[in-house]
């Protein structure tokens, strides 16, 4: 149907045209994340003139990033740490997050699906975290949406948790495209389950070959070495990076 | 749904357009959607005709073009057309692809009035 008479589309003529006034035609190419893009670029610019290293936690809800996040402050010290928790509602994530002793805002999203870099900007204004620190973005539980929003972070850490099945990769693929690390996350809970870890594996690197991969229990404290590790690593090359600049 | 938010910026680009280049309506849109874009066209349809609402592109029909998505092999060395992030390489039959295109989501053209 015609959208400007709600004629049918090309039926009616008049010298050979379907004739409305002046219709024509506008070339434009505009990126629809181009918005987005801006503000995240501008999140990125702060980040890396305070030396502060921002990690975008991604996972379906329940992976276990709220406990991931609270054990992995108490190993790099709450001081060292500051945390934009986001969710639909309540602010039950910042509060435990506080109770560590790190400083956390909560964004709640209402009815959005995840968190985007405008948002994320202005919970910065709030926290206001310390030069040289490391920032935790808990996202939106969903392993759908944020994949798609670059928030200025330096990576983005997909939690997924062994329970989940070995094809969640293959089934949210554009989450483990877009990761730099996967923790796989309630390792202490193999034993219990008929879940092969190396099929989890080779599903995520399947989807992205060069995703670094961690199996981890924030429960138990298995991996959490080498997740801090890994931190204190990305850490030394953003430095060495802004640094070569 | 952040199909909706994203029409919202189809809307806040087409209104930008509008003050800056005088038109008073548009008749239709045309979208570029990648098929590795995160985006499903049907949510992105469904949200255009309600967001666009009281816009001076109330009404407008939409058009989404897919072009190909493309990935090169880690393993060989091939590029190779792709539909979706898990497919292996055609010509090896690795699953180390790379996409190098196909996550295009831009706005190319209005028809306007």
């Amino acid at each position: 149907m015609c959208g400007t008479c709600g004629c049918g589309e090309g039926q009616v003529q008049i010298d050979g045209k379907h004739h409305h006034g002046d219709a024509r035609e506008i070339t434009l190419e505009r990126d629809l994340m181009a918005k987005n893009d801006d503000y995240a670029a501008a999140n990125r610019a702060h980040f890396r003139d305070r030396g502060i290293l921002a990690l975008n936690l991604v996972s379906s809800p329940g992976a276990g990033k709220t406990s991931l996040l609270v054990k992995t402050i108490e190993m790099l010290g709450p001081g060292r740490c500051a945390v934009i928790e986001g969710d639909q509602q309540t602010s039950n994530d910042a509060d435990r997050i506080r109770a560590t002793g790190a400083s956390a805002v909560q964004i709640n999203t209402g009815k959005g699906c995840h968190l985007d870099a405008h948002m994320v900007g202005h919970a910065v204004d709030d926290l206001a975290p310390n030069a040289g620190s490391v920032l935790f973005i808990e996202n939106v539980g969903n392993l759908v949406c944020p994949a798609g929003f670059d928030l200025g972070e330096a990576h983005k850490v997909v939690v997924l948790s062994v329970t989940e099945g070995e094809d969640k990769p293959l089934k949210y693929p554009d989450m483990f495209a877009a990761a730099d690390l996967a923790l796989v996350n309630k390792a202490d809970l193999l034993p219990h389950l008929d879940v092969d870890m190396d099929l989890i594996i080779a599903n995520a690197r399947r989807i992205n070959p060069k995703l670094g991969i961690i199996q981890i229990s924030a429960r138990t404290g298995k991996g959490m070495q080498d997740w801090v590790g890994w931190i204190r690593s990305a850490r030394v090359a953003m430095r060495l990076a802004t640094a070569a600049e | 749904m952040h199909e909706m938010s994203l029409c919202e910026n189809i809307r806040d680009i087409i209104q930008e357009q509008a003050s800056a280049d005088g038109f008073t309506r548009v008749n239709r849109v045309w979208l570029e959607v990648g098929p590795l874009s995160c985006v499903e066209p049907e949510a992105l349809r469904f949200g255009f005709d309600v967001v666009m609402r009281g816009s001076v592109a109330e009404g407008a029909a939409l058009e989404i073009a897919t072009p190909a998505a493309e990935a090169r092999c880690l393993a060989c060395g091939q590029s190779a057309t792709v539909q979706h992030l898990y497919d292996p390489c055609p010509n090896c039959g690795t699953v180390k692809m790379q996409v190098t295109q196909g996550d295009e989501l831009k706005i190319s053209k209005l028809e306007v009035v």
